[in-house]
């Protein structure tokens, strides 16, 4: 009997590990499971595009290619558990699904504050689609909108919600917006741009509790100020969705410990034969950087980590002479991250949060700019607003081509 | 041949399918990308890894 395989996760990571199955050319069943309704899509446009104007899952959803035609796409029920000995995945409705590989990409979920008087309307996260629409109806000109969290999320979700003419403040326990992939003196900088474009900033604040009977009217922050606000978006941090995976060995203290072939781990060091990790939830060493695991959250991820799933495991289902070599390749994925604010392209190489120096490479800091970032004096990453080519530059030394 | 199509509204000409592809993508003095229309058959594996990691997902190979 021909050999198959469930992917648990139905976005980007799980497209492409289902791609890659036949790419390399397993023939067997592929299943993916998916906890929301929709088919894969991509998430950028989630905090720009699909705020700012009416945009349907058409124009976000990934096109299905030929060699996917047949995998079997079970959404809306997620995996609730899995019995690692017995190989069979269980969903929230009771079903049962075989596997003799599985791929776990059940990626995040966002983290939402928990407040005394936190059960009120006008609460929105940005992760999913039908998250994004709900929030898009409340993003009306002269909203008073206050974003928790000053991350890329944040700051794009402030940006867009200024375009449309909403009185955005933004709240957060950092010092700076972005400050820990950037660096205090860029930080600082898309500070000042933000101000510019009318954004106020409460940093170094956390949101103390909520005002409002049944919808938000306001907020009060943990020094005792209090903000009008008739919308609240959290972009503060995320779970990893490893819950159906509480009953295993796994590693999963920090998303899924995986060795370099992206098998996963157990708690005792060993990996797993047959069981992968693809996407947020993927934590492992970058022979780029260093020997510490890591999982990285950037939009290039998902692609570089299910290609690379899609190959090992379907060597390792057709019991490939190769299996042994593929498994062994080193893995060095360059994590790589854009963002669009305003008129600003942001876009990023490597891991400058790791970074213990950094300096401007070229242009000017209130324009178009590169900034290198250092560790040990190696380059370890790079960013860039706007310069693209001369970004480009910075990124192939980076990947040491 | 395959037959390519970049949606020049959706594409934020950040270069990353230069990497993938460099004979039909390319990024012209100005940082505006440029690209072949048309490719070899041959070449379909690169073009869809291209599609692949533009963050845009403005580049599509028209069936």
């Amino acid at each position: 009997m021909s050999k198959s395989v469930v992917i648990v996760g139905a976005s980007m990571g799980g497209l492409r590990a289902a791609e890659a199955l036949r790419n390399n050319g397993f023939e067997g069943q592929v299943t993916v499971i998916g906890a929301e309704v929709h088919a894969p899509y991509n998430r950028p446009p989630l905090s720009k595009e699909v705020l700012a104007k009416e945009v349907t899952h058409d124009a976000v959803a990934f096109k299905l290619r030929t060699q996917v035609e047949d995998v079997i796409w079970h959404l809306g029920d997620p995996a609730t558990s899995v019995d690692l000995e017995t190989q069979v995945v269980t969903t929230n409705s009771g079903k049962a699904f075989d596997y003799d590989g599985l791929v776990i990409a059940s990626g995040l979920r966002p983290r939402t504050l928990e407040l005394p008087n936190g059960k009120l309307s006008g609460r929105h996260t940005v992760r999913t689609l039908d998250d994004a629409i709900r929030l898009r109806t409340d993003l009306v000109p002269g909203a008073r909108v206050i974003v928790a969290g000053a991350g890329f999320i944040g700051c794009e979700v402030a940006a867009t919600a200024r375009g449309l003419g909403c009185e955005v403040t933004n709240v957060a326990i950092d010092s700076f917006p972005m400050i820990r992939p950037l660096g205090e003196k860029l930080a600082a900088e898309l500070q000042r741009r933000h101000e510019s474009h009318g954004v106020s900033f409460r940093l170094g604040h956390g949101i103390k509790d909520l005002i409002g009977k049944d919808s938000l009217s306001g907020l009060i922050l943990d020094d005792g100020e209090s903000l009008e606000a008739t919308v609240l978006v959290e972009a503060i941090s995320s779970h990893c969705n490893v819950e159906w995976l509480a009953n295993t060995n796994l590693d999963i203290s920090n998303g899924v410990l995986t060795d370099s072939a992206l098998r996963a781990v157990t708690t005792e060091g060993q990996s797993v034969e047959g069981v992968y990790v693809v996407g947020d939830l993927a934590r492992f060493a970058n022979p780029l950087f260093d020997d510490d695991a890591r999982r990285i959250e950037h939009w290039n991820i998902p692609t570089e980590t299910g290609k690379r799933v899609g190959a090992v495991l379907s060597a390792y289902l057709e019991q490939a002479d190769n299996f042994a070599e593929l498994a062994a390749l080193p893995f060095a994925p360059l994590p790589s991250f854009w963002s669009d604010q305003y008129d600003m392209k942001i876009q990023g190489f490597g891991m400058p949060g790791l970074a213990d120096r950094y300096e401007l490479a070229d242009g000017e800091l209130s324009g178009e700019l590169v900034m290198a970032y250092f560790r040990n004096d190696v380059l370890i990453g790079v960013v860039g607003i706007g310069m693209t080519s001369e970004v480009m530059k910075y990124r192939k030394q980076l990947l040491g081509t | 041949m395959i037959t390519i199509d970049v949606d020049m509204d959706k594409c934020q000409h950040y270069g990353q399918c230069v990497f993938e592809a460099p004979d039909i993508f390319a990024l012209n003095d100005n940082d505006k990308l440029e690209f072949v229309a048309t490719a070899n058959d041959s070449r379909r594996s690169d073009v869809e890894s291209a599609v692949d990691v533009c963050p845009m997902q403005a580049i599509s190979i028209v069936e």
